[in-house]
């Protein structure tokens, strides 16, 4: 589903000299159909930058992120930017670690929002968002206001709601179980399981061994991938 | 498969005597597609607009844009009449100072109902019902129908211009900086309302601004502008987290933290 | 009699090359009915507003032969309409008359004779601003594009307002047609009530705008639609009253205050065609042979 061949990522501070600082080098990765991988390396190690890469927020600065979109596979590195968004619509679902919405929009919209971009009736995509928001324990009283003034954990749950609302056939998902309750938890863990048996290939980022343990078929350490600060 | 570009920008040059007000610009705009302009005052972003929008001659380059009959065809080479039809039909321009798009000197339902009149309707009440529709769409009180946008708010004014303009059903809305000059909180309401008309309509925009934010919430894609020139372009989120060009950094660096 | 040796002045006041120019316009004015071209209006012996457009085209037009009525607001004697004929008796010899039907060519100031006109004749109105999308669009190359590609939307926006704010098309006077279904045009502050009479008219219509250096024409019988709205039709004004002179029912009436107690009385702005119809034995309330008893008879 997806194939990283030779990735390298730098960052270049013009504000500051141009201070080039390279992060990983030669990242070769292949992700599979009802994969759970689970990236990993310490504190600081780039997790979340390849993962930003991968969704290709970030910029690789050399090598191809080929992924599987429909019947074709798209080079995230290289693709248009609307060919780009049309995997982020269809194909790959990312849950990053902090919610970033617009203000004054209801949380239930928010969360159907993937769904009416993938063209489902707003009726349609407004059930399935409920649905999904009353599985995450989110307090229906709650649905039409705001997540900009929830708990941290509630808007974790927005977030991870939004994120699997859709049925992406590949997931990245960055610390969802980060801020979150036994209860709350083990409903993620059902989710990434779910999706998993539905043939869902998933990249994520667990903080926490156990969960590891109980959903992912392999480990990915990118720590071998470090560019050092001398190139 | 690749869908056509709506909007094809091919090496647009504008230049003021010696001076540089764009210079090779080149883009693509799909349909539904939300193209943000950022850049500091004076880096050619509004006169880049203005020409891709038909209001100013470039010097050279052109501008193909696929009508919903014909095949894409050079915007400066159309005939005066088609080029006006489709300023007031297909396409849309929502100014900065909403005055300079409404005509002030007619009430509020008059304004929203010229596009219309424009192609041809001539049954009052159905162009004011049409007005009303469009009024409760901008969340504007229905009955200020009648009103003249001189008793109108900033905010309001900024409504009303949208509606005036996508009455018509356009495709493609060309926006100089439309929350410019509105305090924050109108800012927050206008843009929810932008985002929303935009995904629900399917419209393709281009919008000019200054206001990294806004540009995050609103855009698709982002092009940086410095010098008449486009230093970066690529995905809104991108461009903000991981910007390359030193002045797109700057830019980024340059924003205030609440 | 004059203190001026009147053959100082050529046939009409102005000179040939003067008239030829102006008929020049008037002849593509003709052509394209209903469009507005420019000429090189010339300074009158008198002020503008005073109908120096209107008179420009009467002198262009106007030959030995022809028979010349002036009215203004209907009246064979105000003021405006007494100066023109006198002006024009002076410099050309010319017939004069305030019989409609006798004159070949007929100036006219804020109405359209009763009486129909017939073939042959020429009828000069005299315009203050010939620009109909002026008050919405004061840019006068926006509003030359605006004709030019027929964009008339903008001149329905102004009937829009007129029901938004009255409840019914306000606008009585100046009310905009269009022509040969190409050309909206202003047709001169007439009321509206004269409008149908444009329509399919048998007489020449030629229009002059001293001030502003226009000139249009609506050739004989060609189409001019008075702008509406389907749900709001083209209607014309209508009183209750008749003449109180000559009893008509159909004319366009003046209301004429007659004491400082609410007096008053209509009576038909075109006073040629009231002075006929009282000639021919109409009598209206104020008549002083009106035969009140059997008026006072339908009462009761």
């Amino acid at each position: 589903m997806l194939r990283a061949e030779n990735v390298a990522k730098s960052f270049t501070l013009h504000v500051q000299d141009s201070t080039v600082i390279p992060v990983f080098k030669h990242i070769n990765m292949t992700l599979k159909a009802s994969d759970c991988v689970a990236l990993t390396g310490a504190s600081g190690a780039g997790k979340s930058t390849f993962m930003r890469m991968i969704y290709a927020n970030y910029i690789c600065q050399e090598g191809s992120i080929h992924v599987r979109h429909g019947s074709d596979w798209v080079d995230m590195v290289s693709a248009a930017p609307h060919t780009i968004l049309d995997v982020r619509r269809r194909t790959m679902g990312y849950v990053s670690q902090f919610l970033r919405v617009i203000p004054r929009v209801p949380t239930l919209d928010i969360v159907a929002e993937p769904l009416k971009t993938m063209g489902i009736s707003e009726c349609n995509a407004g059930w399935c968002a409920a649905e999904m928001l009353a599985r995450l324990n989110i307090p229906k009283a709650l649905w039409s206001l705001s997540p900009l003034t929830f708990s941290g954990g509630e808007q974790q749950r927005v977030n991870i709601a939004r994120g699997f609302v859709a049925e992406y056939p590949i997931m990245l998902l960055d610390e969802p179980t980060a801020s979150l309750d036994a209860d709350n938890r083990a409903v993620v863990l059902d989710l990434i399981r779910e999706a998993n048996a539905r043939g869902a290939a998933i990249l994520g980022i667990f903080h926490d061994e156990a969960v590891r343990e109980a959903v992912c078929t392999s480990e990915f350490d990118i720590t071998r991938f470090r560019a050092a600060n001398d190139g | 498969m690749t869908p056509t570009p709506l909007l094809n920008v091919d090496s647009l040059t504008v230049r003021y005597g010696a001076r540089i007000g764009c210079q090779d610009v080149c883009f693509d705009l799909y349909p539904g597609e939300v193209l943000g302009v950022v850049g500091e005052s004076g880096s050619g972003k509004s006169t880049l607009l203005n020409a891709v929008s038909g209001q100013l001659a470039p010097d050279s380059g052109k501008v193909l844009y696929k009508t919903r009959l014909n095949e894409p065809s050079n915007i400066y080479a159309m005939t005066g009449p088609d080029g006006r039809i489709l300023m007031r039909t297909d396409w849309a321009f929502v100014h900065q100072n909403p005055r300079d798009g409404l005509r002030m000197s007619v009430s509020a339902g008059a304004n929203i109902g010229e596009r219309l009149m424009g192609v041809g309707w001539r049954h009052y009440g159905e162009i004011r019902t049409a007005g009303l529709n469009w009024l409760e769409k901008v969340e504007i009180d229905e009955d200020r129908v009648d009103d003249l946008p001189s008793t109108f708010s900033g905010g309001m004014l900024q409504r009303l211009q949208i509606a005036r303009n996508l009455v018509s059903k356009p495709r493609l809305v060309f926006m100089d900086e439309p929350t410019g000059g509105l305090d924050v909180s109108v800012q927050a309401r206008l843009l929810d309302l932008l985002r929303g008309l935009v995904a629900d309509l399917g419209l393709s925009v281009m919008i000019v601004t200054h206001d990294l934010a806004v540009a995050r919430l609103l855009s698709h894609r982002l092009m940086v502008m410095q010098g008449g020139r486009v230093v970066e372009s690529g995905l809104t989120d991108q461009v903000l987290d991981d910007p390359q060009h030193p002045y797109s950094q700057l830019l980024v660096s340059s924003i205030l933290q609440v | 009699m004059s203190r001026f040796d009147d053959a100082a002045y050529n046939f009409a006041y102005l000179d040939e090359q003067t008239k030829r120019m102006i008929r020049r316009a008037l002849l593509k004015a003709v052509a394209i009915p209903g469009y507005q071209v420019p000429f090189a209006s010339r300074e009158m012996p008198m002020p503008y507003g005073w109908g120096t457009g209107g008179i420009q085209v009467t002198a262009a037009v106007i030959g030995p032969d022809d028979v010349l009525k002036v009215i203004d607001q209907g009246s064979d004697d105000t003021t405006n309409a007494v100066s023109i004929r006198k002006f024009f008796a002076k410099t050309t010899n010319v017939k004069t008359t305030e019989d409609t039907e006798k004159a070949s060519l007929i100036q006219i100031r804020h109405r359209v004779p009763e009486t129909p006109l017939k073939e042959g004749q020429i009828l000069v109105y005299q315009v203050p601003i010939p620009e109909p999308l002026r008050f919405l669009e004061p840019r006068e190359t926006e509003t030359r594009k605006m004709h030019a590609l027929e964009e008339y939307g903008l001149m329905h926006v102004k009937l829009y307002e007129d029901i938004s704010r009255h409840g019914d098309i306000a606008t009585t006077y100046a009310y905009p047609v269009m022509v040969g279904e190409r050309y909206v045009m202003d047709p001169s502050p007439t009321p509206k009530f004269d409008n149908p009479k444009m329509n399919q008219m048998p007489a020449l219509q030629l229009f002059g705008a001293g001030r502003e250096k226009r000139i249009y024409a609506i050739p004989p019988y060609t189409e001019v639609k008075s702008l509406d709205f389907e749900d709001y039709p083209f209607t014309i004004q209508k009183w209750e009253e008749a003449c109180a002179l000559c009893g008509e029912t159909e004319s366009f009436l003046d209301e004429v205050i007659l004491d400082d107690h609410g007096g008053r009385m209509f009576v038909c702005s075109d006073t040629h065609f009231c002075k006929t119809r009282r000639e021919q034995g109409h009598t209206g309330v104020q008549s002083p042979d009106f035969d009140r008893t059997s008026q006072e008879a339908i009462e009761q």
